[in-house]
C-alpha cells in the first residue's frame, strides 16, 4: 500500500484525517450499540448487528489505509462475508418456514 | 510514494466527511425511528451510502495498486450485499407477524 504523504493543512497529513475520520466511526458504533441492546425484537437486534458489522468493515479499512497494514484489507472482505452470512442465516432461522429469500 | 494532487486530496476529504455525515443519519435513524421496517430502511440506504463514501475515500488514498483494487472490491461487495440484508431481516421480520407500524401507534 502506496504510505500519502501529501499534507493537507497546518503540518496535518491525509492519514491523520483518516484516523479521525476512523474515530467518529467508532464513535457512531457505541451510538448504534443501544439498538442492539435495548432492541424489542429479534430482527431489530439482528439488524443493529449488521449495520455494527458494516461499520467494522469500514474501519478495518480506513486503519489499513491510514496505518499502512493492506493485510487489514483481506480481513475486511472475510468480514464483510461473515456478516452477510449471518444476517441471512439468523433471518432464515427465525422463520419456521425458512422462506425468507 | 505518491504525492496526491490537490483534487484528489480534496475528494478524500469530501468523500470522507459525506461517509460520516450520512453514517451518523443511519445511526440517528436507527435509534430513533420507530419499528423494525423504518429501521430497515434506513440501515439499508443511509448505511450503505455512509460505508461507499467512506470505502471510496479509502480507495483513492491507497492508490492504484492491489489495496486500492481491494477495496473498490469491498465497496461493491458492501453495495450489493448490505440492502440483500435488510430485505431478508425485514421479510423474516414480517413472516414472524411483527405489524407495521402507523401513524397513531405507540413507539416500539
Amino acid at each position: 500500500m502506496s504510505v500519502v504523504d501529501a499534507s493537507l493543512a497546518a503540518g496535518y497529513t491525509v492519514e491523520d484525517f483518516l484516523l479521525v475520520v476512523a474515530a467518529g466511526f467508532v464513535v457512531l458504533a457505541i451510538g448504534m450499540l443501544y439498538r442492539a441492546v435495548k432492541g424489542p425484537t429479534m430482527q431489530d437486534r439482528v439488524l443493529a448487528v449488521n449495520v455494527l458489522g458494516t461499520n467494522t468493515v469500514v474501519i478495518l479499512a480506513i486503519l489499513g489505509a491510514a496505518l499502512g497494514e493492506p493485510t487489514f484489507l483481506d480481513i475486511a472482505l472475510v468480514y464483510a462475508l461473515l456478516n452477510f452470512l449471518m444476517a441471512i442465516a439468523i433471518s432464515k432461522f427465525t422463520v419456521e418456514r425458512g422462506g425468507v429469500l | 510514494m505518491d504525492a496526491l494532487g490537490p483534487v484528489r486530496l480534496a475528494l478524500i476529504v469530501v468523500f470522507g466527511l459525506c461517509g460520516l455525515f450520512f453514517t451518523f443519519v443511519s445511526m440517528t435513524g436507527v435509534l430513533r425511528l420507530p419499528d423494525v421496517y423504518s429501521r430497515a430502511h434506513t440501515a439499508s440506504q443511509a448505511d450503505t451510502l455512509g460505508a461507499g463514501f467512506t470505502l471510496a475515500a479509502v480507495a483513492l488514498a491507497a492508490g492504484w495498486d492491489g489495496a486500492g483494487f481491494k477495496t473498490v472490491l469491498l465497496l461493491f461487495f458492501i453495495f450489493v450485499t448490505n440492502p440483500t440484508a435488510a430485505h431478508a431481516i425485514a421479510r423474516a421480520a414480517f413472516e414472524e407477524g411483527i405489524v407495521p407500524w402507523t401513524e397513531g401507534d405507540e413507539r416500539r
